[in-house]
């Protein structure tokens, strides 16, 4: 990816995620959440993670995000009450983030650059990120962690569903 | 053709990640609260993506498959919560459920 195209989609990210913390009603935060992972979809799709980009926009910016707006327009909460905030917890929240930022920040571009491997700009055989590849790995090396995962699906459809329903007293 | 190093896409998962654990800790909002979490396990998403790009191995891309089933799973989970919070409580707003709280 050129750097150009990098900051074409690095930018707009920032924004829009800026966008889901910054925004008044909680409608337009899910929106701006649903641009934030469809950009983040075609990024992945420029690391030729073809399959998890197709996914990202499936399983996140549909299924997950549909869910949220339901559940918020279920609550009616366009109007939202001003939050309050108890003192000195936005002073004490940016100082930890500007804290976390730099240091992570630093790891990230003073760290990395020494890890080993192949590198971004190398060329990937056709085969990388596709269906088959990703499946090939899930159902050898990962397969255990598959079938939990079902597992963890039933559990979440039965909490969700306990959760959700009216209780009868 | 000049191309972007592993450390830029680092960068700009941490950037998100801190964006997305600002949300949590500055709104109220259970709902945007929520939101935010979602934008934190996507920036960790993004960080697997590169550096499954960059070590040339498809492992990265599967924790990434397990991640956003997580978050299915936690989405789920998550709102119904919200939804029995709501309907007992009749608020979203995380500082007025403070029912376990001593």
């Amino acid at each position: 990816m050129s750097p150009f195209l990098f900051f074409l989609l690095a930018v707009p990210l920032v924004v829009f995620s800026l966008g889901v913390v910054l925004a008044r009603s909680p409608v337009r935060s899910a929106l701006s959440l649903v641009v934030a992972l469809f950009l983040l979809a075609v990024m992945f799709f420029l690391l030729d993670a073809r399959m998890i980009a197709a996914l990202q926009v499936i399983v996140y910016a549909g299924a997950i995000m549909v869910l949220f707006l339901f559940v918020i327009m279920l609550l009616n909460l366009q109007q939202e009450p001003v939050e309050t905030a108890r003192p000195g917890q936005r002073t004490i929240a940016g100082v930890f983030s500007l804290v976390f930022l730099f240091f992570m920040g630093a790891i990230a571009l003073r760290g990395l650059p020494v890890m080993p491997g192949p590198g971004v700009e190398t060329a990937v055989t056709p085969s990388f990120g596709s269906v088959e590849a990703l499946a090939e790995r899930l159902f050898t090396r990962h397969a255990l962690a598959f079938e939990v995962t079902s597992v963890l699906l039933l559990v979440a459809i039965v909490g969700a569903v306990v959760l959700a329903r009216k209780i009868q007293r | 053709m000049t191309t972007v190093p592993a450390s830029w896409y680092a960068f700009l998962g941490v950037l998100l990640f801190t964006i997305g654990a600002l949300g949590v800790l500055v709104r109220r909002n259970l709902i945007i609260m929520f939101m935010a979490i979602e934008l934190m396990l996507n920036a960790v998403n993004l960080v697997f993506v590169a550096f499954a790009r960059q070590q040339q191995t498809m492992d990265g891309q599967v924790m990434v498959f397990f991640v956003m089933t997580v978050a299915a799973a936690e989405a789920a989970v998550g709102l119904a919560i919200i939804l029995a919070v709501f309907r007992n409580r009749e608020t979203v707003n995380a500082d007025e459920v403070n029912l376990l709280r001593w």
